[in-house]
């Protein structure tokens, strides 16, 4: 049981919820851009929250299913076919031997997440199943997919009888949209260097939408901007930075740290976004503009807290319908 | 040893983390309070600390909300409470047993084809290129932290002579290279784009997947530097 890629995508990972607990070795800890969306692929096709997924960048890659499975998509909408018939995001599918799954056109979003029912037996390093493309490790074989490579299923249940000779079938419910919308407004809470700032800086920081730039990547974002300009130069000794540092250059530009940021840095951290606001992050492309908004801490831990309800919620639900699906059809 | 507390500050680093903030220093009593604070208060880790992060002369505590926020009923941020819960662990003398790794030497080849800035740091600093490899090995190097990238080591401090500020424009910087930037020194495991002015570098694998403690060097770990030839580099 695996799928095999026939076509390489640019930049297509193996990532988890990211590997924890080694920061102190500089190790930093990657895992999914946009978590929500990975843990919601994980949980309409039934998987532990945490099970790796393939994270996928556009154009991405074709896929060849060697036995019938069950998968879902979430995340960014890539206008994605099986066999050449569309199928749509956030609902269950059960692929059949030799389906084709591809990609046409990048509709919104940046990153897509494809999970299989029991998730891939992949190695893990360090605890995590995440790829670390800096450092070669983890994932599947620490690098991107190529063309060829096959990566196996833990779960081997032949799910030929759900698909009654039919190429592949669309499982009768889906996941509601509610989460991740498609705002481009993040909240943030101010950093420790806010205040290096000057007043007009602060204002336009808040009421002026900044781009996302070609210099853009798993690391972080580069964004284009009139440069901000600084109360004070005094230079910082390197200390912790996060998923969502927003870190203010000598140029005055700022750049927003992401899943694969560095764990230690030096440049003023003007201000952080909040992570429950990490996939709209996620999801923003090459020329996408943003709006920063302060808030508080509360109001922050709040929407996580929301955030993560929906998910435990959306995974009952989608437990219970798969559950009681696969009865209904002798498993 | 007991460690008397110095004064930090608190701040937020976002809504999942938190630092304690010793000062804006490289400074090896500051450095050691960061190490006696990371071990006391790992020691009395709580559900929900997700990992620390100790830096020069900062803690940082990462934290998972969902957890933590299980214990939390009086109205409180999930920060003010981890906040309450490192003021109480840290607001008296605790002793912290250090174990010192030993010392470790690296051999360094500091021959001008692995040391692309050698030349112009010995120019602006009026030495020759021989006085700086000599400055330079002449004392060993405290490991302060591990950072920026899996198992690159900040150590400090250079001699004054050969102190050198970071480069305007980061260049490609090869694994294994040796580098200042102002007090500090640093080996780079990985290549990756840097400042660092390049005066050397080291045949040794300074982070390997392979093996269960993956980086070479530890962060309170003495690191002595000695030259080594170029064909000794190359058949190292």
């Amino acid at each position: 049981m695996s799928l095999k890629i026939i076509k390489a995508g640019v930049l297509d990972t193996i990532q988890d919820l990211g590997r924890y607990g080694n920061q102190q070795l500089g190790i930093n800890p990657g895992g999914a851009m946009d978590k929500f969306a990975m843990q919601t692929a994980n949980a309409l096709v039934g998987n532990d929250l945490s099970e790796a997924v393939i994270e996928l960048h556009y154009p991405a890659s074709v896929f060849l299913f060697s036995q019938p499975a069950l998968i879902a998509l979430s995340g960014a909408d890539f206008s994605a076919s099986i066999n050449g018939e569309p199928v749509a995001n956030l609902h269950v599918i059960a692929v059949n031997k030799n389906d084709a799954l591809q990609f046409h056109r990048p509709v919104n979003g940046a990153r897509a997440y494809l999970a299989v029912y029991g998730g891939f037996e992949i190695e893990k390093w360090l605890g995590s199943g995440s790829t670390n493309l800096k450092i070669k490790a983890g994932g599947f074989h620490g690098r991107g997919l190529k063309k060829s490579d096959e990566i196996p299923f833990k779960c081997s249940i032949d799910f030929s009888a759900l698909l009654n000779k039919k190429e592949f079938r669309v499982l009768p419910w889906s996941a509601d949209t509610c989460f991740p919308d498609d705002s481009k407004e993040v909240l943030v809470l101010p950093g420790n260097e806010w205040d290096r700032l000057t007043v007009t800086s602060k204002e336009m920081f808040s009421s002026t939408p900044f781009v996302v730039t070609k210099q853009s990547d798993r690391m972080g974002y580069r964004l284009g901007n009139n440069p901000l300009s600084s109360i004070s130069t005094e230079e910082l000794i390197s200390s912790a930075v996060g998923f969502g540092t927003i870190q203010l250059l000598p140029d005055g530009k700022l750049i927003v740290l992401m899943a694969d940021h560095q764990t230690t840095g030096g440049y003023p951290r003007i201000a952080h976004v909040i992570t429950a606001h990490h996939s709209r992050l996620a999801q923003l492309k090459t020329g996408d503009g943003i709006w920063f908004r302060l808030t508080d801490q509360l109001a922050a831990e709040e929407l996580l807290l929301q955030q993560d309800r929906h998910l435990l919620q959306l995974q009952n639900a989608c437990t219970f319908r798969l559950q009681q699906y696969l009865q209904k059809h002798g498993y | 040893m007991k460690y008397p507390i110095i004064p930090y500050r608190i701040f937020p680093l976002g809504d999942s983390a938190i630092t304690i903030d010793f000062g804006n220093v490289i400074d090896e009593d500051v450095n050691n309070s960061v190490f006696a604070s990371y071990h006391q208060l790992q020691q009395h880790s709580l559900p929900g600390i997700i990992e620390f992060i100790p830096a020069y002369s900062s803690l940082t505590v990462c934290y998972d909300i969902v957890t933590v926020k299980k214990r939390v009923h009086n109205g409180k941020t999930v920060f003010e409470s981890i906040k309450e819960w490192i003021e109480d662990k840290l607001h008296r003398q605790f002793s912290f047993d250090e174990t010192v790794p030993a010392e470790i030497t690296i051999p360094v080849c500091y021959a001008a084809e692995y040391a692309p800035d050698i030349e112009q740091l010995a120019r602006t600093k009026g030495l020759s290129a021989e006085e700086v490899i000599e400055i330079h090995t002449s004392k060993s190097y405290k490991v302060y932290m591990l950072g920026f990238l899996p198992g690159f080591a900040y150590m400090g401090e250079v001699d004054v002579r050969i102190e050198m500020p970071r480069k305007q424009q980061p260049q490609n910087i090869l694994p294994g290279s040796v580098g200042i930037a102002g007090k500090q020194t640093g080996i780079y495991p990985f290549a990756s784009p840097g400042g660092w002015q390049i005066i050397g570098r080291t045949p040794l694998k300074l982070f390997d997947i392979d093996n269960e403690n993956p980086a070479l060097l530890q962060a309170g770990q003495t690191v002595q530097f000695y030259s080594i030839s170029k064909n000794e580099f190359e058949n190292y």
